[in-house]
């Protein structure tokens, strides 16, 4: 089982989650982050003070999957979200060592 | 004051007051979301409600001794109108006498004239956002409006009492012939030379010029400078203290002049940092409004076009100004209104015209000569004195008793939790916990 964990472009929510519906896979947690890399950040004016905004917001999705399933998984998001254009994020992945599904109590590859 | 058995109430007139007034109260809580929107989520709800306090504060002091101390005429006095604690309730029959009798009662004329005392100190809290003692705003409020205020209203705005052809009690800037239609020397350089002593007294936020200290909602700003720019035809217009030509003509002057304000202080911003800003627009309509304000039954309209544009482009090169001296006038108060209220005052002398009023002079490009122009610069200089002095002593004695500076950790905490028990906004949902 692994964690897989991506940080992409807000306005690309929507179409990381609807491809992976489409391939299948109808759980994920997404939260509201926000942080630097290579897009640096940008400046703003407010009556002639300079501000450096260098804290972007970003989303962060993650999901669990089975070891199997990786790699097809990690396709569909990073084609999903990529515009070609530097802060388009990155996706990378876990190793779990278990996973338990609250409602039922199965555990491992059963509770994914 | 003259007993309305004398004169016919002029229903018109007392109809355009009685809304003027209105108008101009909701310039207060337009102010309070101009600054609201400019501070932190921290500090928002102190920052407005420094103005709701002085709504409360001086309206109270206006019915007791205000009106009296400003617009009285009994102790004929060039300096301060009457000590009085009557509470107004003499003179429910009587017309307004201001160098010649209106008529219009003169309750309304001490409503509409309240609400300027309202928004005069409430202007001064955007120079001491996020770090001011609430009770020492209110003491500061109620003490600053009964020695700098209504003293100053007296000076500019109080023509005399005019029974026959004698005038007593002439206002002493008044009779020197200083023209100030409505509130450029009384309201907004009172207003900026105040806030620049405050700004002195309790220092800078803390970070400042090292943290960001961004405006947290330009919405907010742009709500507030609507509803100021909307206030302020009673404000100005209101001033004529009638339904006549004069109010016309100052309504268009103040219209002309905010929307050229609004243009002057985009195209600095667009030469200089190479965009406009929403709150540059939301500064620009300010800045013209300001300085109109003297001026507006004054000039001609092209001249308020001229007045506006150019209060665009001086108020957004001087609000950076404080990084080089080293003051936080945090929201601006110098760099706009103090600003804002000189070259208005000034420019009176050079664009004022008898041609559109008679009561007017001609100034410096009408062939007046530099008469006009001298008598503005003197008016504007006894006024910023004076109001820097007396705030600055007022503000040290403040400090020195009652504390006027929040705790260190109280400010950087946030002003909102610690003097008000509230947060403005639910900012996430996990903060939404709690019990009672």
């Amino acid at each position: 089982m692994k964690l897989i964990t991506a940080i992409v472009k807000p306005f690309k929510l929507d179409a990381v989650k609807d491809a992976l519906n489409t391939h299948g896979i109808a759980g994920m947690t997404v939260s509201e982050v926000s942080g630097m890399g290579q897009q640096k950040g940008h400046t703003e004016v407010y009556r002639g003070a300079e501000y450096t905004v260098n804290l972007i917001p970003k989303v962060r999705i993650e999901l669990l999957v089975n070891d199997e399933e990786v790699d097809a998984v990690l396709d569909v998001i990073v084609k999903a979200a990529s515009t070609g254009s530097i802060g388009d994020g990155k996706v990378w992945t876990t190793p779990v060592e278990q996973v338990v599904r609250v409602r039922t109590g199965e555990k491992g590859s059963q509770a994914i | 004051m003259a007993l309305m058995t004398e004169t016919v109430l002029n229903s018109g007139d007392t109809a355009w007051m009685l809304a003027s007034t209105a108008l101009v109260l909701l310039m207060t809580p337009g102010l309070a979301f101009f600054y609201g929107g400019m501070v932190r989520t921290k500090s928002v709800l102190n920052m407005m409600m420094m103005s709701f306090i002085t709504i409360g504060i001086v309206s109270i002091l206006w019915v007791i001794y205000g009106f009296e101390l400003a617009f009285g005429y009994k102790a004929d006095s060039p300096w301060y109108g009457n000590i009085s604690f009557s509470g107004l309730g003499g003179m429910v029959d009587e017309f307004t006498n201001n160098g010649g009798i209106y008529p219009i009662p003169v309750l309304v004329f001490a409503a509409f004239q309240l609400m300027f005392a309202i928004i005069t100190p409430a202007l001064i809290s955007g120079a001491i956002a996020d770090r001011a003692k609430f009770v020492s705003w209110a003491v500061f409020v109620a003490i600053w409006s009964t020695i700098v205020y209504f003293p100053v209203a007296h000076w500019v705005f109080a023509f005399g009492n005019k029974v026959g052809d004698t005038v007593t009690g002439t206002g002493f800037l008044a009779g020197k012939g200083l023209e100030d239609f409505a509130g450029g020397t009384a309201v907004h350089i009172n207003a900026g030379a105040a806030g620049l002593a405050l700004a002195i007294v309790l220092g800078k936020r803390v970070g400042w010029r090292k943290e960001s200290m961004r405006p947290h909602s330009l919405p907010l700003v742009l709500l507030g400078s609507g509803l100021l720019w909307f206030g302020w035809f009673g404000f100005n217009a209101g001033s004529a203290l009638a339904a006549n030509g004069i109010a016309g003509l100052v309504l268009m002057n103040t219209q002309v002049a905010a929307a050229a304000g609004v243009l002057g202080w985009l195209f600095v911003e667009r030469v200089r940092n190479g965009h406009a800003t929403s709150l540059g627009a939301a500064s620009g309509a300010i800045s013209g409004l300001v300085a109109i304000t003297p001026a507006c039954a004054f000039v001609a309209p092209w001249a308020a076009v001229v007045i506006g544009l150019f209060a665009g482009i001086f108020c957004a090169l001087a609000v950076s100004l404080k990084y080089r001296f080293g003051f936080d006038d945090s929201l601006d108060v110098v760099g706009v209104h103090l600003v804002a209220g000189v070259w208005g005052s000034l420019a009176i002398g050079l664009f004022g015209t008898q041609a559109v009023n008679s009561i007017g002079v001609n100034g410096l490009l009408y062939g007046g000569g530099t008469r006009l122009l001298i008598m503005q610069a003197w008016g504007v200089g006894i006024v910023a004195a004076y109001s820097f002095v007396v705030t600055l002593i007022l503000g040290f004695a403040i400090e020195k008793t009652i504390g006027f500076r929040v705790d260190l950790d109280k400010e950087i905490e946030g002003i909102d939790l610690n003097e008000h028990a509230e947060s403005a906004y639910e900012l996430s949902s996990s903060s939404r916990g709690g019990s009672f």
